[in-house]
């Protein structure tokens, strides 16, 4: 196979300090919350799709005795958390849109080359085996597009200016939720793409994604 | 003349550029040298400029209205606040007592009680609270929206944020174009009635195309400045929040 041409080896790297940096400030901010829902809001007093069990802090101490916002009894209502402030993870999020800068930016020029130089329909199409051609297909076209626009849709102002993200993913929980999921994914490629470069020569597949030899 | 960059000269233009925004001339927040604060100054350049500044948030419908936690500040009158006697006080008068003051860079620095504020025109929406945390809310608000109170009080020409101060003694400030948003409001109602004590009472900031932080609960005075005030140590920055979320 021909050698990975310089674009490639530089956004690969570029991508690799983001996605690394976007996976762990994604882990911290989700600490704070938990919980996964579907449609529009979700929070401590509705019901959760998902509950992760990777943080205990949310809980403690509770919430105070609910008062109801409307007369009937299925009136949603609010409540008081008995504990302050607990997270310390504004510097997660800074740190988060910086690497998502870091992967956007240099991910639309990949991609707008990929496309316009042939290279996506030389490498994923006939290139490279059926699974794995297929696999870097979903991670570039299908994964990443998807993260990347769930977490716009968790921008309030984003949605104002562009309310067809709500519509497309269901609402801001749903976005968030997807967000996740898709974080899962691209995480199970990452083992695979490092275990399957482990067993076919560490030393061989780094001088070819840095020096490109 | 045929314009011809070079490549050197579009990296040096770019990396200029992001370089001006990061290092924060006149008119941005400051970074003390934080890498994450350049990071947040991009966004919110990018923001401000990329995005329609006069886009509405999605207003819900009645049905739509669903629980809402209420943290950080949950009572102002529990002994050991500041001034929680003086709160406990305004309380049992239903804040008759209260006033909001506007001052700063306006020409007619002024103080508005709850029913001088009831009297202006008013604006009920029902949003979603977007917490940073990661949960998010949906209520009914209705309140005066803060342009109409920055025109009564006579906003200068030099001016640029609008500072907020609460009675829990927090600050939070915003710029004009969120400041002039119609529906940034000073909310005095939630889901069609008074605004409760857990929530912010006497009145509240919303500002919707922010974090739900930027909302400061328990309002009692508004300054106009021309530079940079997010009220210091009681601001986001000092307390290691960006200043601008509307990410």
């Amino acid at each position: 196979m021909a050698r990975h041409p310089v674009w490639v080896r530089v956004s690969h790297w570029i991508t690799t300090a983001s996605v690394a940096t976007l996976a762990y400030t994604g882990v911290v901010i989700l600490m704070a919350h938990p919980r996964l829902y579907w449609g529009d809001a979700g929070n401590d007093l509705t019901p959760a799709l998902i509950e992760l069990p990777i943080s205990r802090n949310y809980k403690h101490g509770g919430f105070d005795e609910p008062v109801r916002f409307f007369e009937n009894r299925a009136a949603p209502v609010s409540a008081s958390r008995t504990y302050d402030i607990f997270n310390r993870n504004g510097w997660a999020r800074s740190l988060h849109f910086l690497a998502a800068w870091c992967l956007v930016v240099p991910g639309v020029i990949y991609v707008v080359i990929g496309i316009v130089g042939g290279h996506f329909r030389r490498r994923f199409w006939s290139g490279y085996g059926p699974v794995q051609g297929a696999t870097y297909a979903f991670v570039v076209f299908v994964a990443t597009p998807a993260i990347v626009f769930t977490g716009l849709t968790m921008s309030p102002a984003l949605t104002a200016a562009f309310p067809i993200l709500l519509r497309v993913f269901g609402g801001h929980q749903s976005a968030r939720t997807i967000h996740f999921f898709a974080f899962l994914a691209l995480s199970l490629f990452v083992v695979g793409h490092v275990v399957m470069v482990v067993r076919s020569g560490v030393r061989q597949q780094l001088r070819a994604m840095t020096i490109g030899e | 003349m045929k314009l011809k960059v070079t490549r050197r000269q579009a990296i040096v233009a770019g990396l200029a550029s992001v370089g001006g925004v990061a290092l924060g001339p006149k008119g941005l927040p400051p970074t003390y040298g934080s890498l994450l604060r350049m990071a947040d100054n991009v966004t919110y350049v990018a923001h401000r400029a990329l995005l329609p500044q006069q886009a509405l948030v999605k207003e819900y419908s009645e049905k739509d209205i669903t629980s809402f936690p209420a943290i950080g500040t949950t009572d102002p009158g529990i002994v050991g606040r500041i001034d929680a006697a003086g709160y406990r006080r305004m309380q049992r008068d239903m804040f008759a007592d209260w006033r909001l003051s506007v001052g700063g860079l306006v020409a007619k620095p002024q103080a508005f009680s709850l029913a001088d504020l009831k009297r202006l025109p008013s604006r009920t929406q029902i949003t979603r609270h977007t917490c940073e945390e990661g949960w998010s809310a949906i209520a009914k608000w209705t309140g005066v929206p803060l342009g109409a109170i920055l025109e009564a009080a006579g906003i200068l020409p030099e001016a640029r944020y609008v500072l907020s101060h609460s009675y829990d003694d927090f600050a939070n400030s915003i710029d004009l174009l969120d400041a002039f948003h119609p529906q940034t409001i000073l909310a005095y109602g939630m889901n069609g009635r008074d605004l409760p004590v857990q929530h912010g009472a006497p009145l509240r900031l919303r500002v919707e195309r922010q974090l739900g932080y930027k909302g400061l609960k328990y309002l009692h005075r508004l300054v106009v400045t021309s530079e940079f005030d997010d009220g210091g140590t009681k601001g986001d920055l000092a307390n290691g929040w960006s200043w601008y979320t509307g990410i």
